[in-house]
């Protein structure tokens, strides 16, 4: 069995160092945190998980970093992020780019703790909270949708109500349902406003996928993918 | 409110959006700006972004000049055309005083507040205009602009420029969730149109701005120059800005009925308003010098405050319907043009045609009389001033700016000798 490669950002010294030493994984480290650094460090079996240094290296820079590793087709296993004290207010929104952390100054046996904790259970790790719908893809926790893997610029009401029908697939409601469900407040349009926006989703839908949202004649909308469909009024 | 803000946050730095642009509007209807980075974002989100009003036309007041531009979050929305990872979305704002109360002279709560009396009688407004502009050659069009092509109405012509750019304004307008109905080459020489599909008045409101944006970007990005004025030359049509009206209430279009063509009692009477009105709202739907070279007979345009179901001179049209297609009943109102502020514009014609409805008036004879419409900017601004719906709808300080403008406007045009003076007089007299 092959020993552990971690992936370490930026350094790996003093207690850090030291940690990996009692877990007994080897790290790698790329001090520059870039993708190419990183995949040219990359054993052939994968790194095994990920400790990042947002208290040494500029915070956003570690979010970025995060976030792409995230996106990499080949996972890293779980991100560890080591932080100063005062940036913990800036983890609000981000929890889903890591997946445990530890504030300085750093104590080995915490650290080779959540370190070994965490390797453990790399393989039944929690995924971000998404909606799959055929060629529809809806991260919930970072509020991006993809069509056919093609990211869509969507309005928050937009997105809200392709969440919405697209949580309750097949169901029929009418706009006045919607109205209330989705915008929950008056606004300018009255219930023509779900047409309105339903119009706009299907145009960043593209002509190929409208049909997911379907029009229900002279009663609303519904979200599904069977093709006895018809245009919208 | 709070998730809308998360959503916005969230999306910026998921999409590696580098800035979001603020955008308001002077009284004039002048798009205006201001860039803030993802570190700034969250402030101005929270508290608004602060400025001095003074600068900005229409803003300026003696005593107290600080105003906010406060974004409304459900306008967010990625701009199609920069790149993937240096992104640029923007957010449109209300203005507002340093207190949050409405400033008087934000054109965006000006028409919130016609919208909201409206519905305080029940009835929701929506809006689909039909936007002309020309292309010229060229980035410097001040003298001699020459149109891009030589096409004419509904002409399907090889795939030139005009057409490519018109093509991918279209598609950039829809990957922004602009609804497009259709888009053609219009009548004159390098005059095209966009018809778009209804919203309600102020997401209308909203997109005008964000049309006329993207059809002026991508012609710049392509050597050209996208231009809505009125008439920007002289001998072939001008560009207008017919804009289809129509009224709801409880979900059901208000302008059906047993009358002629179909049209209800409150149709009847909208249309009163809005013909016994025209003529004091012009100022506001056609605001410069040069709309009034427009509105002349014999250019497609209307000259007096009448109502047709087909005269294309008529001010206030009853479009035909297709079948089966009865809630698409709508007037269309046609002299505003493409150069007026779209947020005042649809203000004063709701006001107007909403006069008619509580003010029981009489519509007149189908294509008989009408006082006709003032035909300068100086008419147009002496009707203004007398009007009590103007003063009531856009309130004093926005009324009293634009007059003093308009008349200042008025008056260095009055002061100029013209080619067609001195062409005419000079040899003669």
């Amino acid at each position: 069995m092959s020993i552990d490669v971690v992936l370490c950002v930026p350094s790996c010294e003093g207690p850090v160092r030291k940690a990996f030493e009692v877990t007994g994984v080897t790290p790698a480290v790329a001090t520059s945190g870039r993708l190419n650094e990183i995949t040219a460090l990359e054993p052939s079996d994968g790194f095994a998980g990920a400790v990042i240094n947002a208290a040494a290296i500029p915070f956003n820079d570690a979010m970025n970093l995060c976030r792409q590793l995230r996106a990499r087709e080949r996972g890293v296993g779980p991100v560890i992020l080591l932080l100063d004290h005062y940036q913990l207010d800036e983890l609000t929104f981000r929890e889903d780019l890591f997946d445990d952390f530890v504030v300085g100054p750093f104590d080995v046996s915490e650290l080779a703790t959540r370190l070994r904790h965490r390797l453990r259970r790399a393989g039944n790790e929690s995924v971000a909270p998404r909606l799959e719908h055929g060629e529809l893809s809806m991260n919930l926790e970072t509020y991006q949708a993809s069509i056919a893997g093609r990211v869509m610029d969507l309005t928050f009401m937009e997105y809200e109500l392709l969440r919405f029908l697209a949580t309750n697939p097949n169901r029929v409601f009418t706009r006045a349902t919607l109205l209330s469900r989705v915008w929950g407040y008056e606004y300018y349009g009255g219930a023509r406003t779900v047409d309105v926006h339903v119009r706009r989703l299907r145009a960043k839908l593209g002509e190929e996928y409208a049909h997911l949202i379907q029009t229900v004649r002279s009663v609303g909308y519904k979200f599904g993918v069977s093709a006895d469909y018809t245009e919208g009024a | 409110m709070q998730s809308q803000a998360q959503y916005v946050l969230r999306t910026v730095e998921e999409r590696g959006v580098r800035f979001v642009q603020l955008w308001f509007t002077d009284v004039l209807g002048r798009h205006k700006a201001f860039h803030v980075t993802p570190a700034e974002l969250e402030d101005a989100l929270d508290q608004g972004m602060t400025f001095d009003g003074s600068a900005i036309d229409g803003f300026s007041r003696v005593q107290e000049s600080d105003v906010l531009a406060r974004p409304d979050l459900t306008t967010f929305q990625l701009l199609p055309w920069y790149e993937e990872g240096a992104g640029v979305a923007r957010v449109f704002c209300d203005i507002v005083n340093i207190d949050g109360t409405p400033f008087e002279g934000c054109p965006r709560q000006r028409l919130r507040r016609v919208l909201d009396t409206s519905r305080q009688q029940g009835y929701t407004f929506f809006v689909a205009p039909e936007i002309e502009f020309f292309y010229f050659q060229g980035l410097d069009v001040t003298e001699n602009p020459q149109p891009i092509d030589r096409g004419s109405y509904f002409d399907l012509l090889p795939d030139d420029t005009g057409s490519q750019l018109r093509r991918r304004t279209v598609l950039t307008l829809e990957e922004m969730g602009i609804g497009v109905e259709h888009a053609q080459h219009e009548d004159a020489p390098g005059q095209h149109e966009i018809d778009l599909r209804y919203t309600d008045a102020l997401t209308m409101a909203d997109t005008v701005m964000s049309v006329r944006h993207v059809v002026k970007e991508l012609a710049r990005q392509a050597g050209v120059t996208a231009s809505f004025m009125p008439k920007p030359l002289a001998h072939v049509q001008g560009s207008g800005l017919h804009t289809h009206l129509s009224l709801w209430r409880d979900d059901k279009n208000a302008f059906i009925g047993e009358g002629t063509y179909g049209l209800s009692d409150v149709a009847s009477k909208f249309i009163a308003g809005l013909i016994a009105h025209a003529p004091e709202i012009t100022a506001i739907t056609n605001q410069w010098v040069n709309s009034y070279k427009r509105l002349i007979p014999g250019a497609e345009a209307p000259v007096a405050a009448t109502w047709a179901r087909f005269d294309s001179a008529a001010l206030v049209r009853v479009p035909t319907l297709k079948p089966g297609r009865i809630d698409s009943t709508r007037l269309e109102y046609r002299a505003p043009d493409p150069a007026a502020n779209p947020y005042l514009a649809f203000a004063v014609i709701l006001a107007a045609g909403l006069r008619g409805v509580t003010g029981d008036y009489q519509l007149p004879k189908e294509g008989q009389g009408g006082v006709g419409l003032p035909q300068s900017l100086g008419e147009a601004v002496d009707l203004m001033e007398s009007s009590s719906l103007l003063h009531e709808t856009l309130g004093s300080h926005l009324v009293e700016w634009f007059l003093r403008n308009k008349r200042s406007e008025w008056d260095a045009y009055r002061g100029q000798v013209t080619p067609f003076e001195l062409e005419r007089y000079l040899p003669l007299l």
